[in-house]
């Protein structure tokens, strides 16, 4: 099933904030080897100038993967996650996301193409404070595979 | 960093005990991460890391260059080619190194390569770092 063209442009509604937390933070960090005392020591943070521990560039995928299951699942947009493959990923920063940051995630639907009998999808996930200041943008493109590719 | 530079690789050693702590951290329980069975099913060679851990890894090697931990401003990539990860207790290794290809008002970009076994798994990888 092809994905429906009326989804290009589509906006979700903001997402309740998503309260980034310290622990959450520091198990990222050990997650991918990020072993810099500013992911894990307020202390360290501090004295960067941040209120508290600063995640790593792409731990923002967190939150706006969270904000995107809507989209994704939704059976009108026609997406076939068996066959879905991670085509590209872009994170543009206003600041650094830090603990006790709360993120507001908005979702939008910037692109639909096709070539080679493969489909197209990016997102873009706009990450501010519950007062709107921005903070990151993340932009995502799955790849759906053609059948019999 | 001067434009033209070449920065130093940095080496990253990849193991199924990293991926599976990955998919905690991430929230990413794709079973192609973690079940060889189910990689096999949908046709890959075997289990493979998450793209984002590649990506995390591309991250981890360029606030290094940076020398901080806030300084990555932009960081984008393309998701070429899988980083299988066999089931023994070496694993994998994925090399990142990068050319500086601009630097001006307190930034520098940066493109980056990203290998495993010699074969490049990110393509149009870049990154902007505030320099000063």
């Amino acid at each position: 099933m092809p994905l429906n063209r009326a989804y290009v442009g589509r906006q979700l509604p903001p997402t309740p904030p998503y309260l980034v937390g310290r622990e959450k933070i520091r198990e990222f960090a050990a997650a991918i080897g990020a072993d810099d005392p500013a992911h894990h020591d307020p202390a360290a943070a501090r004295a960067l100038g941040y209120p508290d521990v600063v995640a790593p560039p792409t731990f923002p995928v967190v939150p706006a993967g969270a904000a995107s299951v809507q989209l994704r699942t939704d059976p009108e947009l026609g997406l076939d996650y068996s066959r879905v493959v991670h085509g590209d990923q872009r994170f543009g920063y206003t600041r650094p996301v830090v603990a006790g940051d709360e993120l507001v995630s908005t979702v939008t639907v910037e692109e639909i193409t096709e070539r080679g009998g493969h489909e197209f999808i990016t997102t873009r996930v706009d990450l501010t404070t519950a007062a709107g200041e921005p903070v990151v943008t993340v932009w995502n493109k799955l790849v759906v595979r053609g059948e019999g590719r | 960093m001067e434009q033209g530079e070449q920065l130093p690789v940095q080496t990253f050693r990849v193991t199924r005990a990293d991926l599976v702590r990955y998919a905690g951290a991430s929230g990413d329980f794709n079973p192609i991460h973690w079940s060889e069975r189910t990689a096999r099913a949908v046709g890959l060679p075997g289990v493979i890391a998450h793209g984002m851990y590649t990506m995390a890894l591309a991250g981890r090697a360029v606030a290094g260059w940076a020398g901080a931990a806030d300084a990555v401003l932009d960081l984008g990539v393309r998701f070429t080619r899988p980083v299988p990860v066999p089931d023994d207790d070496t694993g994998t290794e994925v090399e990142v190194s990068a050319v500086v290809t601009g630097v001006s008002d307190g930034r520098a970009e940066l493109e980056l390569t990203a290998t495993c076994q010699g074969q490049k798994v990110l393509g149009q990888a870049r990154a902007v770092v505030r320099t000063g």
